[in-house]
């Protein structure tokens, strides 16, 4: 009875050997994430600011991170805005927040210009989250004073009473390392972000004094302002 | 715990697996009920870092994934392996590496979520020390599996080992891709991938993770413990083999349609969404299999509420298997992305597939192992009723509370301006919120009972042990 064949001759040689079985998934298990993800990589089109350069920020030598205006195009973190996405990322903020604009005309009228994948191509790692308990904060810069975040982030219901997000009074208490700071800066050069020796240089230097609270709000303050949008069409 | 006689298989390290699997559920679970809770009412997040519900909702995912299904996975594909091989594990020792191993694991996310010591990523926020942990005990729990198949004495592997197998390699893959990083101190890390990239490769892992950990692997649970419980062969062997080398490698593309109108290219979108629709066809192979296996035989549902868990599940699989590809497609998307209905969508699959697939797989371990019936079969009943009740009010909730955010945030008034500000949606939130954590609580209480109903039945079969012993030698 075991000598009967009931499906085809290569399942019936599979089901015998166990390497055979094995080496059949590990080649086809790998097709589906290579043909989604390496294109990613090569295809030109993936990122916005090879076809529009203007989309980042074309940094000449010698210009400090602080050179830079809003809508210069897209730029690395400042060591404070770094340390505030750590403190973003430590929290979970992105469990409740996304960071990723739809191209919808009630996204546009809500949060402003969809996103752009340049615009998080320094961002280790993504943070485009997958849940809007809370607004999309992709282009919250500018839209709140630092006063107004300082006192949301401590107590939310204090500036928005419908809201259910926790209150985060232990982020002006604690100060933001400048050793550490220099430490992952080092670890995103490393990853391809480009940091001059000079940014990483001074970044301890520029954090000084500075709260976790600061940090937060200097990173929340910066997101979305990097480009300028012109009337085009910048994806397909 | 010692039996009194060397059993030919290595059933011990199958006792512990079993009991963790179940301590875990209560806990991941009750871990669950608190975010939830935190979402209705926010004080209970008191004011405090390791409480929050940032901090805290990734310990409840991992603590319900990793520490409830790994060890429900590694307690069974240990079990069945054994018997549908006729053989005993290759190597004990490395059986009992991946208890101690996993436990500890388990223990040191406890440890650190709460203390935000995570890579940000979801479904694979433990940091690189423990993501080394995993891929060792990983390996070793796959390569002791491979081995008993290799030295079976069956000419043929069973099918259930395919889905175990096929599991085991794919996870391999996800979780040393996704987990690439590197550290800057010895707990924190950054993604070696960024923006667009980054994503892609987030939810390759995050929707295979579903896909082969809690479908895959739980599908294997399903093919040895159906039929064995019911007492009837497997349905179909030609639908076996179909579906699963369909849903091996047409799985696999799902990631992307997590990125549906985000910065991910279109072109990969719409792949994402086409073989998702397509994944209805080998899912609902495996749901038909498992199902008509009862064929001639629906009877026994009246009084085997171990197989009313199994049956359950595979029913709960083919609604969630349904939802998933229908949510998966673009224009729905547009409506459900980052709503509760995504929440309400994996819940009903987590709930209602996986845990309870598991649970009738737990229960029936639970007979074999410690060779005794269940202390209490109304008991089992009760757990079965309290999950499905429990699950269904959970998903319920998130249906109702999911698309009436989507509609909400896309809604315009008469003068071409948005209706609500985001706030006025939040606030409509709230009943949701707590009908969900209620529902929450009462799939818990179904936990609690069964943990309540393991430990009864392990104390009643020592007790029939030192019985039988004090009879021989009386």
């Amino acid at each position: 009875m075991a000598d009967q064949i009931h499906s085809t001759k290569l399942q019936d040689k599979t089901e015998r050997n166990v390497f055979l079985m094995l080496a059949m998934l590990l080649v086809l298990l790998s097709v589906g994430g290579l043909v989604e993800i390496v294109p990613l990589f090569t295809i030109d089109e993936t990122m916005e600011h090879n076809q529009h350069p203007e989309i980042v920020w074309q940094r000449q030598a010698g210009q400090t991170l602080a050179s830079w205006n809003a809508g210069d195009g897209v730029r690395p973190y400042t060591a404070l805005e770094l340390a505030g996405r750590d403190v973003y990322k430590r929290e979970g903020c992105y469990t409740c927040h996304s960071q990723m604009i739809r191209p919808f005309r009630d996204e546009k009228e809500r949060y402003g210009h969809y996103s752009l994948a340049s615009e998080t191509m320094y961002d280790h790692p993504f943070q485009w989250g997958s849940k809007r308990t809370g607004p999309d904060l992709a282009r919250v810069g500018g839209k709140y004073s630092d006063d107004w975040h300082r006192r949301h982030m401590t107590a939310p219901r204090s500036v928005v009473p419908e809201s259910v997000m926790p209150n985060y009074p232990w982020l002006q208490n604690a100060s933001v390392s400048g050793a550490h700071i220099t430490r992952v800066m080092n670890v995103m050069r490393m990853l391809g972000v480009p940091y001059t020796q000079d940014d990483i240089a001074n970044a301890a230097e520029s954090v000084k004094g500075k709260t976790e609270l600061d940090a937060v709000v200097a990173y929340l303050q910066v997101l979305g302002t990097m480009v300028k949008f012109q009337d085009k069409d910048y994806r397909q | 715990m010692e039996t009194t006689q060397v059993e030919k298989y290595n059933f011990d390290v199958v006792r512990w697996f079993t009991i963790m699997a179940v301590v875990y559920l209560v806990v991941g679970t009750l871990v669950g009920v608190y975010v939830a809770s935190e979402l209705a009412w926010p004080v209970l997040n008191l004011d405090m870092a390791e409480l929050s519900f940032g901090r805290l909702r990734p310990l409840h995912t991992n603590a319900v994934i990793f520490a409830f299904g790994g060890c429900t996975l590694m307690a069974t594909a240990y079990y069945s392996v054994q018997r549908t091989c006729g053989v005993s594990l290759w190597s004990d020792k490395l059986a009992w590496f991946t208890f101690w191993g996993w436990n500890l694991i388990i223990v040191s996310a406890v440890i650190t979520l709460p203390l935000g010591l995570t890579g940000g990523k979801e479904y694979a926020e433990l940091e690189w020390p423990i993501d080394i942990a995993i891929a060792v005990v990983w390996l070793a729990y796959a390569g002791n599996f491979i081995m008993t198949v290799a030295k079976r004495k069956t000419s043929h592997i069973y099918v259930s080992n395919w889905f175990f197998m096929g599991m085991m390699v794919m996870i391999t893959y996800l979780h040393v891709v996704n987990s690439l990083a590197i550290p800057v101190d010895m707990f924190h890390s950054y993604s070696v991938f960024s923006g667009v990239q980054d994503a892609m490769i987030q939810w390759w892992w995050g929707h295979n993770a579903v896909g082969f950990y809690l479908t895959a692997g739980f599908l294997g649970i399903m093919y040895y413990f159906v039929p064995k419980q019911a007492n009837r062969p497997v349905f179909s062997y030609r639908l076996s083999v179909i579906h699963f080398w369909a849903l091996m490698f047409g799985y696999v593309w799902l990631g992307a349609h997590h990125l549906q109108y985000t910065a991910l290219p279109d072109w990969t979108g719409s792949l994402g969404a086409a073989v998702s629709l397509a994944m209805i066809i080998p899912s609902w192979g495996g749901a038909i299999n498992g199902m008509m296996t009862l064929s001639g035989a629906w009877d026994k549902l009246r009084d085997d509420y171990i197989l009313r868990f199994l049956i359950m599940s595979l029913a709960f699989y083919a609604m969630s298997t349904f939802e998933g590809p229908v949510m998966s497609a673009k224009t729905v998307n547009a409506l459900s992305h980052y709503t509760d209905w995504t929440v309400g969508h994996v819940h009903s699959g987590a709930l209602g597939w996986v845990a309870m697939v598991a649970a009738g797989a737990l229960y029936h371990m639970t007979e074999k192992l410690w060779n005794t019936r269940m202390y209490s079969a109304k008991l089992v009943n009760l757990h079965f009723w309290l999950a499905t009740i429990g699950a269904v009010v959970y998903i319920t909730a998130m249906w109702v509370s999911g698309i009436m955010q989507g509609l909400m945030w896309r809604d315009y008034d008469e003068f071409g301006t948005l209706t609500y500000t985001f706030a006025e949606s939040v606030a409509a939130m709230h009943p949701y919120y707590a009908m969900r954590a209620i529902g929450g609580m009462i799939y818990w209480l179904g936990g609690v009972v069964m943990l309540y109903n393991l430990v009864m039945t392990v104390r009643q079969a020592a007790g029939q042990r030192s019985a039988s012993v004090a009879t021989a030698n009386a």
